[in-house]
């Protein structure tokens, strides 16, 4: 991880779209009257949202909206790795997982298709489609490699299929997310090797148990 | 009161206390760097760790565990030993040890803890982190390679100042203490930071690579820059006073002090006036003493008394005021003033002008109303209190006059004086909070008493006083105010004020005794000037007495809330400049009027006889006496006119502080935040 500071080209302004200002409402509802800042990180997620990354006049329109101190939504912005402080790109933002799990099944194999693709990590693309960084475990393992994808999961990736996958997303597609060779979440490869019997999902082996000390119907 | 043993010893200590604390109790040291009485609990430099049984069997951090009944603990076991080892190389682990050419040395916590807690070696090979460097305006020098994140400052200005500016960005290993993209920090208690910082991260800018403390010489005395009479440190080297920290007064500043106090000193030695001069064909002339106290005498005896005047500035000291009174009182002088704002307060009862409830008094009140003041630049130690107060919750605070960040709610009640009369029709909280209050306090600002209507002023603020009970206080932003009203320096019988005694034909010859915060231009008198810097009362002089400084004699000053103190010689006089008294004292000599003491004990010992207020130096009365309201002011037309501040810019308010490179650098940068708000 390097130090996390703000992007030296900044928009002069922001603005709250009208569906983000009515969510981050909705957040700073769940918090009694005064307590609005603990609104923060759903806030600041919000404005990921709409703009793709947070700005510096992003900061300090949320500090505006919850009451609070400008530094103390930078120090939360610059705390958590989600949030991103400079543009990403226009088409994807590529996460590529390199903890163990998926180094040991190739990981760097997909990192050297980012590099070649798109560039160094943590920096925009020539073009400013792609922006991509190496992230810690995304929780994936049993799909690994895997790159998180925008919003989603792309698994059981190989550079060739990696490659095409981002070819994709060049030509402005949105592939289908989800493993890559086709099988069902973490399932095993060529389909399920237990439970296979039918009869498990019918009904057909159900039966009455007994649950140990439920209270007598008399004594209700 | 509950029991714990430490090292073996039992120990009753108060219900709340922390394990640190009682440890102190018990008489043990506990190194600390993130812990500070005044300050939240972070909790996060680990280096207070202990052994405390009943509890998991290692080492906790003794500032963030509550101290309990029948708790044992421990703070020399080989297990907190090597904890202390431990916690401390971790610490040098980012830290550069560049001792020889850092600031702080001499006076480092880090220093000073890793000689008695930590390894005598390290281990650690790799390569150190460096920070890159931050701007936190012209007061504090930063070196953030060197913080060790402790926090101290951050929760100091986001609690105390009550300006959250500073702030801890990132994580893990790259954490960095801030300002918001490096802007300035704007508080008048910005500089504190630099003693809370255990570290050479935060140093003083001005005072950078100046002198090691231990060249210095230490003198405890008092400050001038504003009434309440903060307790500081002058540090000098030779001639020169380099800097001036803060000492511990609970009853005044507790240990804080505002930027002006600590940074005005480099004015100390800037425009100073070191020789006698005599105006000579329209241009000031250097002169001998002889000649220029022969000039004044001569002067002076050959004008009718009612014809002089004498002005007291707002840096004077007990004594030389006293003494001027002695000698021109003497003479049948009567047009004598302390007051250059044309305050209406002074020559009635001692009550009427004091801050009645004490410093440390207001934070027992739970409704204050503020009166054409703005404490957070007229008084900023004393705004930090009301802030703590505020903060402990319960606080009511109404402000009449403009409406400034004060760093702490308030409901504005207008600005116009018209509405005091308003108050109790008012329809806000602020009205039912004060009818409902135990101890409300009035807070009077210098401001409102320095008006063409201050007199119908004082009578509006002092029946809502009435009204509602509330605690007197006037809060005075001159070092000298209160000390000259206690010596009744106000006009006698047939005298004029300084307001008058200033204008064209008010006076003959008009004596200021470090005056000049007053309008010179219209007066046709004879100009004599007993000060220190070249101001605009040494403008406008025809003989300079070139006079002592604050830190250059021995002197009594009253505070706002009457607390007599005593400042303290740090260095000489310049040049040939004398202490105010002994000028007096010569002058007086030479007018065939000579005052009856020789010494400053002997002009101290008739001070205490005349006006024995002063001899109880530090005392405030628990209970001050009743004010008799009544005698307040006087019916007249109030004016529409805003309750300003009287204090037209914190950083240049008086002769130091003008002739201050750092204050007039701090007085530009506020100006220019202030007209980009204004953008």
């Amino acid at each position: 991880m390097s130090v996390r500071r703000l992007s030296p080209n900044q928009p002069a302004s922001f603005t709250f779209s009208p569906e983000t200002l009515k969510a981050a409402q909705g957040w700073m509802a769940n918090f009694p009257a005064g307590k609005q800042q603990s609104a923060v990180v759903p806030t600041l997620w919000l404005v990921q949202k709409q703009e793709g990354w947070i700005s510096e006049p992003a900061i300090r329109a949320v500090a505006d909206l919850l009451g609070m101190p400008a530094i103390r939504v930078l120090e939360v912005a610059t705390f958590y790795t989600m949030f991103m402080l400079e543009p990403v790109g226009t088409h994807a933002l590529v996460q590529v997982c390199g903890t163990t799990p998926c180094q040991t099944r190739g990981s760097e194999g997909l990192m050297a298709v980012c590099k070649r693709k798109i560039g160094a990590q943590n920096h925009l693309s020539a073009d400013g489609k792609f922006y991509w960084q190496e992230v810690e475990c995304m929780g994936a393992c049993a799909n690994a490699p895997m790159a998180a994808i925008n919003d989603y999961y792309y698994e059981d990736l190989t550079p060739e299929s990696f490659e095409a996958l981002l070819d994709d997303f060049a030509a402005g597609k949105k592939p289908k997310p989800g493993s890559a060779i086709g099988r069902q979440g973490s399932a095993p490869e060529g389909g399920p090797t237990s439970l296979t019997d039918e009869k498990l999902f019918d009904g057909s082996l159900g039966k009455k148990i007994k649950i140990p000390n439920l209270p007598t119907k008399a004594s209700a | 009161m509950p029991i714990a043993k430490v090292d073996g010893v039992e120990v009753e200590f108060e219900a709340g206390m922390n394990v640190l604390q009682v440890c102190e109790l018990a008489g043990k040291e506990i190194p600390r760097f993130c812990y500070h009485e005044r300050l939240s609990i972070a909790g996060n430099c680990r280096m207070c760790l202990v052994e405390v049984k009943p509890g998991p069997p290692k080492p906790q951090a003794s500032c963030a565990l509550p101290a309990a009944e029948g708790q044992e603990i421990f703070t020399d076991t080989p297990m907190v030993k090597k904890a202390r080892h431990g916690v401390m190389e971790f610490l040098l682990i980012n830290h550069p040890l560049d001792c020889p050419i850092c600031d702080q040395g001499g006076e480092c916590d880090l220093q000073d803890q890793a000689m008695g807690y930590g390894r005598d070696d390290s281990r650690y090979a790799e390569n150190k982190r460096a920070v890159e460097e931050k701007f936190m305006g012209p007061l504090i020098k930063t070196v953030m390679t060197r913080c060790i994140q402790c926090t101290r400052c951050v929760r100091f200005i986001t609690e105390v100042a009550g300006v959250p500016e500073i702030g801890l960005i990132s994580r893990g290993e790259d954490v960095e203490i801030t300002t918001y993209l490096d802007k300035a920090v704007a508080s008048e208690l910005s500089a504190n930071i630099i003693d809370l910082c255990p570290v050479g991260a935060l140093t003083s800018k001005p005072y950078a690579f100046n002198a090691r403390p231990w060249e210095l010489k230490k003198t405890e005395s008092v400050d001038v820059m504003d009434a309440l009479g903060s307790a500081i440190r002058v540090d000098a080297r030779g001639a020169a006073v380099l800097r001036v920290l803060p000492r511990v007064n609970e009853a005044v500043n507790e240990e804080w002090i505002s930027d002006k106090t600590r940074y005005a000193v480099d004015g100390l030695s800037r425009q100073r006036l070191d020789r006698p001069f005599i105006r000579e064909n329209g241009k000031l002339k250097p002169a001998t003493w002889t000649e220029a106290l022969d000039a004044v005498a001569a002067k002076v005896k050959a004008t009718s008394p009612d014809r002089v005047g004498v002005i007291a500035g707002d840096l004077q000291d007990a004594e030389s005021m006293k003494a001027a009174l002695d000698l021109f009182g003497g003479l049948g002088v009567t047009s004598l003033d302390c007051r250059q704002d044309g305050m209406v307060l002074g020559g009635g009862q001692r009550e009427s002008w004091l801050l009645n409830s004490s410093i440390q008094g207001l934070e027992d009140a739970d409704v204050i109303l503020l009166v054409g003041t703005n404490p957070r630049l007229e008084a900023p130690v004393l705004n930090a209190r009301l802030r703590k107060r505020w903060m402990a919750g319960a606080l009511k605070v109404g402000v009449i006059g403009e409406a400034h960040d004060l760093t702490y709610d308030y409901e504005h009640l207008g600005a116009g004086p018209a509405a005091l009369g308003a108050l109790s029709k008012s329809k806000g909280e602020f009205l039912k909070a004060l009818k409902a209050a135990k101890a409300p306090a009035i807070i009077v600002g210098a401001g409102a008493l320095g008006r063409a209507d201050s007199a119908a002023v004082l009578q509006a603020a002092a029946g809502v006083a009435k009204t509602y009970s509330m605690a007197w206080n006037v809060l005075h932003t001159a070092a000298s105010r209160v000390g000259g009203l206690d010596l009744g320096f106000v006009p006698g019988e047939g005298g004029r004020t300084a307001v008058q005694l200033v204008a064209k034909g008010g006076a003959d010859v008009l004596v200021l005794l470090g005056a000049d915060e007053i309008d010179l231009t219209q007066t046709d008198a004879f100009v004599v000037y007993l000060g220190t810097h070249g101001d605009a009362g040494a403008h406008r002089a025809d003989v300079i007495l070139p006079g002592a400084a604050y830190t250059e004699k021995n002197g009594l000053y009253v505070n706002t809330e009457g607390r007599v103190q005593l400042g303290a010689r740090s260095v000489f006089p310049k040049g040939e400049a004398k202490e105010d008294w002994a000028i007096l004292r010569a002058l007086s000599e030479r007018m065939g009027a000579k005052l009856p003491y020789d010494t400053l004990d002997q002009l101290r010992a008739k001070l205490f006889a005349d006006h024995p207020t002063f001899g109880r130096i530090d005392y405030v009365p628990d209970v001050p006496a009743a004010v008799d309201f009544s005698a307040l002011g006087a019916k007249g037309e109030l004016s529409d006119a805003p309750l300003a501040s009287g204090l037209k810019s914190f950083y240049l308010s008086n002769p130091i502080a003008r002739a201050s490179v750092t204050m007039a650098e701090c007085a530009s940068l506020a100006s220019g935040v202030t007209k980009m708000a204004a953008e």
